[in-house]
């Protein structure tokens, strides 16, 4: 069992979580012209390496919020979680 | 090398079957190899023998991390199946069911090929619709697919729950009696004794760690082991893509996730079939021991840790219960788990890279094992003719720029968000 720290909530279960992919994702921007390679790494092309993660949860049977969470994907550990507008150092 | 027969038995029990040959050696690395496969799995085990057996290419290494079996074909539910709807899925799947008939001959080697059948369950009319649908298109592309109503479903698993008040009753199935099962390490063994036999050096507990490329071409690979040169190299190692895709500076359309299965103690034979829930993720097998096989859903985020979480397990197996009340009676004997490579369409990757000598084969989802035969096939093809062949052409690596998705379940591009 994952245990992760809502930073609304505090520690939940991951039961009352669901998962949303790598967080270092970015939509291209809208009004510019993006090229399909910037598509294809937007929609499909995922690095998902073994080891730390930064990844968005949503605490959907809590306060509904999505956050976001690193996490080892080697070992399972959760080191921080974020609010999803905070910056990631 | 000593064949494995009823004379041959009988021969080596006089001498207490001390006598026997190893199955394969453990050769030092070479210095060069004509072709050299990353990941001693069941897949490129089959790429290896294909290679040495359809092309004549036999100066072939295998480079294995750890060792032969002790990945995905030695962790998964051992089910070996056609039933897509996809022409590039089904002709490719139909393909490999032939040489799964015919492996056990071919390879000198039981694999205990099974073909019991696999029934999926429907649950709603739309879903008896829907399965009416596949079925027709499997028949089209050959492949026997036959739709069974409740009352043929019944007849066939009557310990499934066919009460008239449960949340997802049985409104009937779509069988391929020619689906089944087959015993996994026997695949993975068979290959590699075969594939030894015919001068393919297989080297375990090897780990790459880079690649040579200069000016757009394969020149060679790093390994704990040394530098091993190498005109063709191809890439054969599931869940580990992306780790070796990183030291090429490539970006796949792939993601590592982790995938459980477990079996119960063993019980008398009960369950003749192949069985899946249709309203969720689970399928269950007996096994010749008398184990339940079971599995279903990812856990859901990313991972390398060939171990999974209670929560998912739980969840997988609700929905054993609710198909099959028995199976709540049963002590759950082992559990495990795979990682998984998940590609964005939930179809694979067998194709040529933009490195000339690079091969690609990647992207099976959990459904690696029963392609093990078509994919080491088409994938040895790829890289004797540096050209794909007609089965795995839409298996293309760029199909995701191109629009060309073989997106089989309608799920979208994430296929283990559901």
């Amino acid at each position: 069992m994952l245990y992760i720290n809502c930073p609304h909530c505090g520690m939940r279960s991951q039961n009352e979580f669901s998962y949303g992919g790598d967080a270092s994702v970015k939509r291209p921007e809208i009004n510019k012209e993006v090229s399909d390679q910037e598509w294809d790494n937007f929609v499909y092309n995922r690095k998902s390496l073994r080891g730390k993660h930064l990844e968005l949860w949503q605490h959907i049977s809590g306060c509904r919020q999505w956050i976001k969470v690193e996490r080892d994907t080697g070992t399972h550990e959760i080191f921080r979680t974020f609010k999803a507008d905070e910056e990631v150092a | 090398m000593q064949k494995y027969s009823i004379f041959n038995l009988v021969k080596n029990a006089f001498s207490n079957h001390e006598n026997w040959d190893l199955a394969w050696k453990d050769p030092t690395p070479k210095e060069e190899y004509d072709v050299v496969i990353i990941g001693g799995g069941g897949h490129g085990l089959a790429t290896a023998y294909y290679l040495a057996k359809e092309h004549k290419i036999t100066n072939v290494a295998i480079i294995e991390k750890g060792w032969i079996g002790g990945g995905n074909v030695g962790r998964n539910t051992t089910i070996i199946r056609s039933n897509y709807m996809h022409d590039e899925n089904g002709l490719f799947s139909e393909f490999g069911m032939d040489l799964w008939r015919k492996m056990s001959q071919d390879l000198n080697y039981n694999v205990m090929f099974s073909p019991r059948g696999i029934i999926n369950l429907a649950h709603s009319d739309a879903q008896m619709n829907a399965y009416a649908r596949r079925g027709n298109s499997m028949r089209l592309n050959g492949i026997d697919a036959i739709l069974l109503n409740r009352e043929q479903v019944k007849e066939i698993i009557p310990m499934a729950d066919f009460s008239e008040n449960v949340r997802f009753p049985i409104f009937g199935g779509l069988m391929q009696p020619s689906a089944g099962t087959a015993r996994h390490d026997a695949v993975a063994w068979g290959y590699a004794r075969q594939a030894d036999s015919m001068g393919v050096d297989i080297i375990q507990n090897c780990e790459v760690t880079g690649f040579d490329v200069s000016a757009g071409k394969i020149k060679g690979i790093r390994t704990s082991r040394g530098n091993i040169k190498a005109k063709k190299v191809g890439i054969c190692v599931a869940g580990s893509t992306n780790i070796l895709a990183e030291k090429l500076n490539m970006t796949l359309p792939i993601e590592t996730h982790l995938l459980q299965a477990c079996v119960s103690e063993p019980v008398k034979p009960v369950l003749d079939n192949v069985v899946t829930f249709g309203a969720g993720h689970f399928y269950v097998s007996q096994s010749d021991k008398g184990e339940m096989v079971m599995g279903g859903d990812l856990d859901g985020y990313n991972s390398y840790a060939q171990r999974g979480n209670l929560p998912t397990l739980q969840h997988v197996l609700t929905e054993g219960i609710a198909m099959m009340p028995f199976l709540s009676k049963l002590k759950m004997l082992r559990t495990w788990g795979g990682i998984m490579d998940m590609s964005m369409d939930g179809s694979p990757i067998i194709d040529k890279t933009h490195i000339e000598g690079l091969y690609l084969n990647c992207g099976w989802c959990y459904g690696g094992f029963k392609a093990t035969p078509a994919s080491g096939w088409t994938f040895a093809h790829t890289i004797a003719q540096d050209r794909v062949h007609e089965l795995n052409a839409g298996y293309s690596l760029n199909r995701f720029s191109t629009g060309h998705l073989i997106d089989e379940k309608g799920l979208g591009t994430k296929t283990w968000i559901s």
